[in-house]
């Protein structure tokens, strides 16, 4: 995270002197950050941090005013599309498909998309193909969202918010979900404002404030250092 | 488990480890489980899990076996010594809370007594 990497450790994602303007506001400050393989990174911030632009900026669908992007050493594009699965924070499926369709849709669109794996997914959510969209509850629409991007072999995932507003029964599902689909060769983003609940499945955290990196580091560290877990670190950096 | 404290996540799953261990929960020689099982078994990140295992294989507590898996020591003179520094710890940790509040040792000493006795009674 310190910007070269550890010993043998690819990064998956180099960020360099990323800066993002609208007409009158700059949403992302000269963000330089480097993700490693095998690492589930927290981008911990409030609303209007620049979280979302940064994911946006990511998964290309915007693009930045100046800096650089590297997803598994290629600029973002038709090819870093292709390995990163993204679960954005609103619903992208139609109300009319039943899970199945979702699953076929997924299955047309991206060729690393395992079927079998997604069906795995789904029995441990407890969901079945055969539901109709419509009739889940938010929870079950967080857990199948979920299992659709967590069922792709990709290099990297993104999950905006993927515990929020979800019962705390779904809430463990969904962390259980993303620690057993936990893997060295590929890397996961997480951002997310419920930090007491996500912080202990998390190798470091990057805290994104008005668009401004204020603080990146491994997490193990800053409990040490500080003798603090990382939510009260957040309330603190926050709080001010 | 919740790990609510301000200790870092590995060094409170090694205490957990330790607490399993001098229980006889694990015994010398049992494997303990796997890296990906303990992390979901305590929703921890695997990586956290692995330094918790080097960091205690690092005190001789357990070793790994290349494909086998890592195993509690079979060694019962490290277990012993365990127990005992873990009892001291917890026995300074009383202490220096009898203090703060006021007590004096040998207050202590009659409060420990005491419940000795109640023990013995039941």
């Amino acid at each position: 995270m310190d910007g070269k990497g550890g010993k043998g450790m690819k990064n998956i994602v180099e960020i360099k002197e990323l800066t993002k303007k609208y007409l009158n506001k700059t949403a992302l400050n000269n963000i330089n950050l480097n993700i490693q393989e095998g690492k589930i990174v927290g981008i911990l911030g409030p609303n209007g941090s620049g979280k979302t632009t940064l994911i946006k900026i990511l998964t290309g669908i915007l693009r930045q005013t100046s800096g650089e992007v590297f997803i598994d050493g290629n600029k973002v594009g038709v090819y870093t599309k292709s390995v990163v699965s993204y679960l954005p924070d609103r619903n992208f499926l139609y109300k009319w498909m039943k899970i199945k369709d979702a699953s076929d849709l997924f299955k047309d669109f991206y060729s690393d998309f395992d079927e079998g794996k997604f069906e795995e997914l789904l029995r441990f959510m407890k969901l079945d193909k055969n539901m109709k969209i419509d009739t889940l509850s938010k929870g079950m629409h967080e857990k199948l969202n979920l299992s659709l991007v967590l069922a792709r072999n990709a290099k990297l995932y993104i999950l905006d918010e993927p515990i929020a507003g979800v019962d705390p029964v779904a809430r463990d599902e969904i962390l259980n979900a993303i620690i057993n689909n936990y893997n060295e060769k590929s890397s996961m983003v997480i951002t997310t404002h419920l930090v007491r609940d996500m912080e202990n499945i998390l190798d470091d955290v990057v805290f994104l404030k008005d668009g401004k990196i204020i603080l990146s580091d491994n997490a193990e560290s800053l409990r040490e250092e500080r003798n603090m877990n990382i939510a009260d670190i957040y309330k603190e950096v926050f709080s001010q | 488990m919740d790990f609510n404290n301000n200790l870092p996540i590995y060094i409170q799953i090694m205490n957990l480890i330790k607490s399993r261990i001098i229980s006889g929960n694990i015994s010398g020689g049992d494997k303990l489980p796997s890296v990906r099982d303990l992390s979901k078994e305590l929703r921890v990140n695997p990586n956290t899990i692995q330094r918790a295992y080097q960091e205690l294989e690092r005190e001789g507590l357990v070793f790994t076996q290349r494909g086998m898996g890592t195993f509690a020591t079979e060694d019962m003179e490290i277990i012993k010594n365990l127990k005992k520094t873990i009892a001291t710890d917890l026995v300074d940790k009383f202490f220096i809370e009898m203090k703060k509040l006021g007590f004096t040792s040998h207050e202590v000493k009659e409060i420990v007594s005491e419940w000795m006795e109640r023990e013995e009674r039941e």
